[in-house]
């Protein structure tokens, strides 16, 4: 019993689940890229397995692909698993892109009950719906938030419970706002001051 | 009868002189002004911060700066405390449960608001979706400090500021408009307190 190597992983993966491709992101980190219908099969097969043993889901997390320098581009919402083996000491890391249109995942938290949390952040950060979660509620923001901030295309909200959000004078820098947010004290001429203003 | 200098030195001690002991004995005072002392000499405050500006108010109620020689001690419950000071950043979302405690605080209150974050939202104000700029949308606030975060002489200086207002608070009589106050903004630099920053400016005399 030995930790296995990514390329190792790889192969007995592949062998079952030809569809799972592997690639390595930007700065060099391997990881499989799953489809999200074989999802389920391919992480319960990973838990029970006697040579992989993933028994612990370190990290679920998600990211926006929309406005980000990938090839090919695209728009979908990226979810990251990692998971860790105790028993062989090896992890592995796993990624599944939801399209923005219909952003369905189904839930793992049946097998890693430490996901409950982590879907609850993913859905309400990034809107990712996970499927068979049993309170897929917001964990960060209050329930009656509109939108997921963590989405590139997210809407600055103006107000809360009739708060405005903004000081008088005050505006968002660079940010998207909804129709008529933009606030009316905003300068319109480009020399707006620019004291303190982080770079663009 | 006792030789300590101590016991003796007591107003009503027994080796005084007869004639002096009444004196010594009974004040004289308006209720008013009586109560506002008392008051300004006992502000326990509620035991609540939010982020990095809670090290700051934990470091002033430590034994360096030791905000207990004010009367102030911290309070695990808002039914007990006469002042709430906000030190830290707040969400929207926490802001309604701030309101939630500022409410079941018994009157007379005051709020402090400590540092940038909770005077206008501070290095969050531009770029967050999430954070209040000031919480003075959703409580009045006596108290303004400057900083990010204020040294707790900064914070010392805005509590002289607050005894002030509370000095001038009147139980029975007619309350006067005192105007908020914001504490020096040298004293968020840290090199002396009482310099005039709880004072409010003088009008000039012709
Ligand atoms: S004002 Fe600065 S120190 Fe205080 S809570 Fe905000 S960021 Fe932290």
């Amino acid at each position: 019993m030995s930790a296995l190597s990514f390329a190792e992983l790889c192969e007995r993966v592949h062998a079952r689940w030809p569809a799972v491709e592997a690639k390595r992101s930007d700065n060099g980190q391997p990881f499989l890229l799953v489809p999200a219908t074989e999802l389920v099969a391919l992480v319960q097969w990973l838990r029970s397995d006697r040579e992989l043993r993933f028994d612990a889901l370190s990290d679920l997390t998600g990211y926006d692909l929309m406005k980000y320098p990938a090839t090919p581009p695209s728009d979908a919402i990226a979810v990251v698993y990692v998971l860790f083996s105790y028993v062989q000491k090896h992890k592995l890391m796993l990624r599944v892109l939801a399209p923005r249109a219909a952003c369905v995942v189904p839930s793992v938290s049946f097998l890693w009950p430490a996901a409950l949390y982590f879907e609850r952040e993913v859905w309400d950060l990034l809107g990712v719906h996970f499927d068979g979660h049993p309170t897929l509620l917001r964990i960060m923001t209050p329930q009656d938030w509109v939108g997921h901030p963590l989405r590139k295309d997210y809407i600055y909200p103006s107000e809360y419970h009739g708060v405005p959000h903004l000081r008088e004078g005050q505006h968002f820098e660079h940010v998207p706002q909804r129709e008529g947010d933009a606030v009316k004290a905003a300068p319109t001429a480009p020399a707006a001051p620019a004291k303190g203003a982080p770079p663009a | 009868m006792t030789d300590d200098p101590m016991m003796n030195a007591l107003p009503g001690s027994t080796k005084q002189k007869a004639g002096n002991q009444l004196d010594e004995q009974i004040h004289l005072t308006a209720v008013d002004e009586f109560l506002a002392w008392g008051k300004e000499n006992s502000l326990f405050y509620l035991l609540f911060a939010t982020a990095c500006c809670g090290i700051e108010l934990m470091q002033a109620g430590g034994p360096r700066y030791d905000l207990d020689r004010l009367g102030m001690i911290p309070r695990a419950t808002p039914r007990q405390s006469d002042l709430m000071i906000i030190a830290g950043t707040i969400t929207h979302k926490m802001a309604e449960r701030v309101r939630l405690i500022y409410q079941q605080m018994t009157e007379p209150r005051w709020v402090v608001s400590m540092g940038s974050c909770a005077n206008s939202g501070g290095p969050f104000s531009k770029w967050s979706y999430s954070v209040l700029n000031g919480i003075d949308k959703y409580i009045p606030v006596d108290i303004y400090i400057p900083g990010c975060p204020p040294r707790p002489e900064a914070l010392i200086d805005g509590v002289y500021a607050l005894r002030e207002r509370v000095r001038r608070y009147r139980t029975l009589g007619v309350r006067e408009t005192v105007p908020h106050i914001v504490a020096s903004a040298d004293a968020a630099f840290g090199c002396h307190f009482g310099k005039g920053g709880s004072k409010q400016p003088e009008e000039p005399k012709a």
